[in-house]
This record gives C-alpha cells, sequence and structure tokens, in this order.
C-alpha cells in the first residue's frame, strides 16, 4: 500500500517544500571592503541558491553598490533570505523585486562564434535579428555583444552553438523598477 | 592637540568611554602597543586569562551576569583562532562582546607573515560584525560603532582587527556621542495594530501559554519585571527555554519549568496542546520544537522578536511582532489593562486542571538512593543549600548542565549562564571567573562535568591570580555522560570512547592550583561537604562522584513530538524509542 512519504527529516521545515520561486533581490550595500563576501557567504552558509549575482559602485560619494541577486527557493525560503540579509550591517535595504513586480531586468553577453563560409553569415544573420552587435571580427571569428533578457540571451546562444560556438561570457542580471520611484 | 592619540590609546580610551571596566585578555606581539597602553592607565582592569577561548567565555559570563558588553583582547595568529569557539557561542547565544584581535602590519597582510591569519574572513561567519581597520582615522569611529552593534537590535559578538602601524600611527579621537550608525537601525517599538491584535487574540484564548526564550534577558531586567506583571494579569501558564531561565520566577504559580528535549511533561504537553502561543524573544529552535510537522499543531502563534529573520524561520507564525521584548510587553500589559480584559475563567480554568493532570506524573523524579549520589539530588540539596544567598549559577555542557536546568531553580534573570545554541563543553569555569569579577562578592558556582571541566582547565590559574572564589562543582559520573546516554538509546548500549579514563584527581588539581579541594562520595555527607565548600573563601573544586549511569529524563527523543516524551518511570529499554530517521539527528 502507498504509505505517507517520510518528511525530509522531522526537523526540517514543515513550511512548504514543493513550490521552488525564482526572485530577483535588488541589495543596497555600503560599499566597504568585504560587503562582497558577507553577503556570499550567507548564501553559502545557510545553504541558498545563487543563480546570478552582479554588483557594482551605484554612488560613489555615498558609497553604495548595488547587489542584484537571482535566487530560487519556496517564498518561506526568499522571505527569509531577505530578513537574513537585512541582519548584515552594511546592508540598507533589500528588495525583492519580482514581489513587487513591474522591474525591468537585463543582463549582457559576449558570445564568440568561430566559423567559415555560410556559417558566418548564418551567424551574422541571427545576430541582427537579436540585435547583437560585433563588437569583433577576424576572418574565421566574431565576437557579438548581446543585450537583454535570460531568456533571450539563452536563447541566442543554443542558436550560436551549432554554427561555431566558442566562448561565453555573461555579466549576470542587473534589475531597476519600473516608473519614477526609486527601488531605496 | 589633546585629541591626537596613538591607534592604541584610542583603543584604552574608548574602552573607558564606554564604560568598560574590566577586560579579558591575552598578550602577544601583534598587540604589544595596546598592552603598553593599558600599563599606563588605572581604569580598565586587565584579567589575564590562561587561554584565549577562555577570555572569550569569560567576557560572556560577564556580560550575560551584568547586563553589559563583554571585551577580549587576544593578538593576532592564533590568539585570534582561539577565540573563534567563544566568538561563536556568543554568536548563537546573542551575548554582546566586542573583540580586539592584533593583526601584522598593513604592509604584510596578505604575506603568510608570522603569525598572521584572515581574521576578518575566518570570524565573518561567527561574529554579528567585524572590521579591519587599515587607518588610525577610521579607529575612534569603529571602535564605537562596534560597542553600539554588539549591544543594539539581537545582541552578538564583534570583531576589531588592528594592525600593527594602526596602533602606533597617530590620529584623532573623539568620543561616543558622534557615532551614529548609518544602515544599523533595528526596530524596538512593535506595530501598535498587531500589539492590539495580539491582546484580543490573548483575550480570546482559551488554553493559552507563554513561551519565553533569552530575548527576554537580554532586552534587560525591565522586560523580565513586564513579563511577570503579564503572566499575572492574564493567569496565562509560561514556560521557557534553557536561555530564558531566571525571567519568570520558577517559584511562580505559572510557571510550568523549562520546555524541550528535557524540559518538563507539563510545559511539552500544554504547548502541544494549547490553542494560543505567545512567543517572546525564543527563537523556535530543534532542542525546542521537536518533530516540526508535529509541532503544537492546534494553536495561533505570536512572536515577539526583535530579529525578523527568527519570525517564520522554522514554524509558521500567524502574528509576527518585530520589536523589543519590553518595549513590546509593556504595550501588551497598557492595553491588557486599559481594555480590562479578564482571561476567559472558565476555559482557562479547565486549562489548568488539565495541566495540574500533567503535574501530577512528576517528570523530574528520579529513584533516590542511599548508596550513591543521584545527580539530581546533588543539584537540589546545592540549591537548597545555596538559593537563600545572592548566587550565579554556571554550567558546562552534558547531563549536568540539563540536571541544573530542571532542579536549580532561578528567582531573577542574569543569574543563569549556560552555552544553549552551541552547547561548547569548557564554557562554565571561564564563564563563572567572568561573572564573579562582575559580582565580587556573589556566590558563583559553575555545575560541571569531569569530561567539561578538563576542556578549559586552566583557567583555574586565572581564579587563583585573582583570588576568585569561584566553586567549581563536578557531578563526577566517570562518562561523558550525555554522549553515554545517546549510545544507549541509538547504539545498543556501544560506550565508544565516551568513558572518562585517566581521570585527574580532582582534589590534588584544586591543590596544585592553589585552590581547595573537596571530595563526596556518600549522600549522608553531602550538605556537610556542600556548606563546606560554601564557606571556603577561596576558589573549590569539588569533586561529587555520582550514579554513573543515571539518565537526563524526562527526554523528547530525536524526531518525536512534544507529546512523546519518556519518563523517569518509562519502564522498557530506552534503546527501542528512536526510530530510524530520528538516528539521524542531533
Ligand atoms: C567542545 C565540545 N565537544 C564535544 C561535545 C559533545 N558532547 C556533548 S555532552 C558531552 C559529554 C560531556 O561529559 P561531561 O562533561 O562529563 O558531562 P555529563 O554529560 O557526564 O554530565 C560531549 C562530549 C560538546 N558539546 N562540546
Ligand atoms: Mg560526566
Amino acid at each position: 500500500m502507498n504509505a505517507p512519504a517520510a518528511p525530509l527529516s522531522p526537523y526540517s521545515s514543515a513550511l512548504g517544500k514543493s513550490n521552488i520561486e525564482v526572485h530577483t533581490l535588488s541589495v543596497l550595500v555600503d560599499n566597504e571592503p568585504g560587503v562582497l563576501a558577507r553577503v556570499v557567504g550567507l548564501f553559502s552558509g545557510r545553504g541558498y541558491n545563487i543563480e546570478s549575482l552582479t554588483v557594482a559602485e551605484v554612488a560613489h560619494a555615498e558609497h553604495l553598490s548595488r547587489i542584484t541577486i537571482v535566487t530560487t527557493g519556496t517564498p518561506e525560503a526568499i522571505e527569509q533570505i531577505g530578513h537574513q540579509l537585512e541582519r548584515l550591517v552594511p546592508v540598507h535595504k533589500v528588495t525583492d523585486l519580482t514581489l513587487r513586480g513591474g522591474a525591468v531586468e537585463r543582463e549582457l553577453a559576449m558570445i564568440k562564434v568561430a566559423g567559415k563560409g555560410p556559417e558566418r553569415q548564418e551567424a551574422l544573420r541571427l545576430a541582427d535579428a537579436f540585435r547583437a552587435r560585433v563588437v569583433d571580427a577576424s576572418i574565421e571569428s566574431f565576437v557579438f555583444e548581446l543585450t537583454g533578457n535570460v531568456g533571450k540571451i539563452d536563447q541566442f546562444i543554443e542558436l550560436m552553438r551549432p554554427i561555431g560556438l566558442v566562448e561565453v561570457s555573461r555579466t549576470g542580471v542587473a534589475a531597476i523598477s519600473r516608473g519614477p520611484n526609486p527601488i531605496g | 592637540m589633546s585629541n591626537l592619540l596613538t591607534g592604541a590609546e584610542m583603543v584604552v580610551r574608548a574602552l573607558q568611554d564606554q564604560g568598560v571596566e574590566t577586560i579579558f585578555g591575552y598578550p602577544g606581539g601583534a598587540v604589544l602597543p595596546i598592552y603598553d597602553a593599558l600599563f599606563h592607565q588605572k581604569h580598565i582592569k586587565h584579567v589575564l586569562v590562561r587561554h584565549e577561548q577562555g577570555a572569550a567565555h569569560a567576557a560572556e559570563g560577564y556580560a550575560r551576569s551584568s547586563g553589559k558588553a563583554g571585551v577580549l583582547l587576544v593578538t593576532s595568529g592564533p590568539g585570534a583562532t582561539n577565540a573563534i569557539t567563544g566568538l561563536t557561542d556568543a554568536l548563537m547565544d546573542s551575548i554582546p562582546l566586542v573583540c580586539i584581535t592584533g593583526q601584522v602590519p598593513t604592509h604584510l597582510i596578505g604575506s603568510d607573515a608570522f603569525q598572521e591569519c584572515d581574521t576578518v574572513g575566518i570570524t565573518r561567519h561567527c561574529t554579528k560584525h567585524n572590521y579591519l581597520v587599515r587607518h588610525v582615522d577610521d579607529l575612534a569611529r569603529v571602535l564605537h560603532e562596534a560597542f553600539y552593534v554588539a549591544q543594539n537590535g539581537r545582541p552578538g559578538p564583534v570583531v576589531i582587527d588592528i594592525p600593527k602601524d594602526v596602533q602606533f600611527a597617530v590620529g584623532a579621537y573623539f568620543g561616543p556621542h558622534k557615532v551614529e550608525h548609518k544602515t544599523y537601525k533595528p526596530r524596538l517599538e512593535g506595530d501598535p495594530d498587531k500589539i492590539a491584535q495580539a491582546v484580543e487574540m490573548m483575550a480570546a484564548a482559551k488554553r493559552p501559554i507563554f513561551y519565553t526564550g533569552g530575548g527576554v534577558i537580554n532586552s534587560g531586567v525591565e522586560a523580565s519585571h513586564l513579563l511577570r506583571e503579564l503572566v499575572g494579569l492574564t493567569g496565562f501558564p509560561i514556560t521557557s527555554t534553557l536561555m530564558g531561565l531566571g525571567s519568570y520566577p520558577a517559584s511562580g504559580e505559572k510557571w510550568l519549568g523549562m520546555l524541550g528535549m528535557h524540559g518538563t511533561f507539563e510545559a511539552n504537553n500544554a504547548m502541544h496542546d494549547c490553542d494560543l502561543m505567545v512567543a517572546v524573544g525564543a527563537r523556535f529552535d530543534d532542542r525546542i520544537t521537536g518533530r516540526l510537522d508535529a509541532f503544537s499543531p492546534g494553536s495561533k502563534k505570536i512572536h515577539v522578536d526583535i530579529d525578523p529573520s527568527s519570525i517564520n524561520k522554522n514554524v509558521k507564525i500567524d502574528l509576527g511582532i518585530i520589536g523589543d521584548c519590553a518595549h513590546v510587553l509593556r504595550k501588551m500589559v497598557e492595553l491588557w489593562r486599559a481594555r480590562r480584559h479578564v482571561a476567559s475563567a472558565e476555559p482557562l480554568a479547565k486549562w489548568w486542571a488539565q495541566i495540574d493532570q500533567w503535574r501530577a506524573r512528576k517528570s523530574l523524579s528520579y529513584k533516590a538512593s542511599k548508596e550513591v549520589i543521584k545527580p539530581q539530588f546533588a543539584v537540589q540539596r546545592l540549591y537548597e543549600l545555596t538559593k537563600a544567598r545572592d548566587v550565579y549559577i554556571t554550567t558546562e555542557v552534558g547531563q549536568h548542565q540539563m540536571w541544573a536546568a530542571q532542579h536549580y531553580h532561578f528567582e531573577e534573570p542574569n543569574r543563569w549562564m549556560t552555552s544553549g545554541g552551541l552547547g561548547t563543553m569548557g564554557y562554565g569555569l571561564p564563564a563563572a571567573i567572568g561573572a564573579q569579577l562582575a559580582h565580587p562578592d556573589a556566590l558563583v558556582v559553575d555545575i560541571a562535568g569531569e569530561a567539561s571541566i578538563l576542556m578549559n582547565i586552566q583557567e583555574l590559574s586565572t581564579a587563583a591570580q585573582y583570588r576568585l572564589p569561584v566553586k567549581v562543582f563536578i557531578l563526577n559520573n566517570e562518562y561523558m555522560g550525555m554522549v553515554r546516554q545517546w549510545q544507549e538509546l541509538l547504539h545498543d548500549g556501544r560506550y565508544s570512547e565516551s568513558y572518562s579514563e585517566a581521570l585527574p584527581d580532582f582534589v590534588k588539581l584544586a591543590e596544585a592550583y592553589g585552590a581547595h579541594g573537596i571530595r563526596c562520595s556518600d549522600p549522608a555527607q553531602l550538605d556537610a561537604a556542600i556548606l563546606e565548600m560554601i564557606d571556603t573563601p577561596r576558589t573549590v573544586i569539588f569533586d561529587c562522584i555520582v550514579d554513573k549511569t543515571e539518565n537526563c529524563l524526562p527526554m523528547i527523543p530525536s524526531g518525536k513530538a512534544h507529546n512523546e516524551m519518556i519518563l523517569p518511570d518509562h519502564d522498557a529499554e530506552i534503546g527501542s524509542v528512536i526510530d530510524a530517521p530520528g538516528k539521524m539527528l542531533v
């Protein structure tokens, strides 16, 4: 007979386990040494996932950096991630852009493709369709620069694979809210 | 200009300006300038420990018993790494510590210099926050900020790593009033609407319970007073975690005893069957909840905590109130009074009748003996013979710790110091030294196990140097008793490496350290021996020879629910109680 499945561990969370979601968190931090290590260490130490992470200074005079993290987990786990991030002393604000809705998310990728003859033509044609720019060219290769959401970049890379994909460098996702108001 | 100081002088000035009177430390090359600055002053007393772990636990004992921040000063490299266990312990139990570490000079950082280690890297995970100060001009701000961060919000340990060249460099010093933290501003006042909602839920409850923790103690004495008032007004039963003992008096009529793995039958069953749980400054950890999917299935849960991440972390909460315990409790008391609430008398009386039935099981009972000293009996006698005094109790970790929690009763907060979250053997003696320094005239007793005490036994030398009359009361069962108990439960009594082989003669050991040694193995002699200990105005080691195989009960076996406890009158083999998934747990 079908016995009910035993829970993973009697001490593990009874909170929802199944509905895994992808969320983008925007974290405004003091740009001080070690701040990225604190954030990344928190994710590894507590077993959270990082799908993508970008960081750069956004206000020089105020020493502020914005870290954008794409993470996966149950809604409860993602709420917990937000609170844990807020506990870090140099963190000013954590915003769950996915929960808030209506954010613009973009990633930049540089994609190297090698090939000769008709393959070159095909690569250029597809690049044009995706509005990718050629930032480097040699007789047997191109480097394309492509900006867009993650899905668009994934799709472009898949199309380049049979043509002669050599390698890819991606920035990870940067995100900002729509409308006149700041994320915070 | 008068406010130009060297980095080392700034450290000492900042400690003075923060009101620090006592620090714990151990010198070394990378902190010599600070030790030199200490040499030139009289305001701050430096207590020389014998191992940096001892410094950290002593600072914890000092902090926990006094409500102030504890301070330690250690050298780079091994000095810092030796302090790690104590820092982690303070993080887990939310104890405010400021730990100053020396570092190799800035130009050598990263070169694998002698006694260099990446202190901020290593301590990032075991501190609330840490700093590496590369410029002397940042030092005054960082020092004051560290005290702010350690003591505000949910308290915790903060490390300040100061390279040796920064200690020598000269810069401008300013006092604490100029420091306001940019980002770290914990919320103290709870949301008034939510507090009002909580009070309505409490007024409507039929089977309510207060479940309180270390947060009430951290919030200050006032929080404990308000808690007592609220319990008095509502008439609700109250239980507490290991860390929260003393915030409500053990003699109070609403007291159910401690809850959790070794908590009382009445506390755990009341948690399981309640219809409203009011959690205050407690964090639903696994020692408390037992099996999560069977944890208090029929209750609504209110959770008051200063740390938003504690709410909904392990257990789904119906009403979370973020704020300081004292603030929220005060508002609850005010509202309850203003609305002239009376708890619904009839259901509450029924609830108490049910609780009294659980109480009647007498879950802390044990089989008395005239031949051997039962460890529970030893703690009970210690309690009876010391309770009238100004007494502070610390513990090591193991069965003796749980027996102390069960059988020593606390009437006031800040009187009980134990390693709850990390469970650090070796905590008790240095913590007792810290507590004794904060309360020179009090009676301070470390209730110890013979295995744990050896982990920081070197601190007896510290006690001797400062003539600290701490009492080490060892419940000597010749076993790592808690390990032995789990091996009996889980591994068919194969006692792998849990026998305390080759123990020292503790009486002679005491004498070697200039302390007084007492041994007792006869229940009839116990009172006299305890009185001798109390009346000896010196450090005492009391080697109390107890029953070797006594188990600590009652117990929620790992992986079981609150209403599945093993009670002292359990007659079957305890080796068959825990199932396979339970065996995986700690
Ligand atoms: C530093 C450290 N190492 C190991 C443990 C695991 N441990 C928990 S209790 C215990 C035995 C303690 O023995 P003892 O001090 O004699 O106390 P008893 O349980 O016998 O009262 C051990 C080894 C621990 N808690 N801390
Ligand atoms: Mg023992």
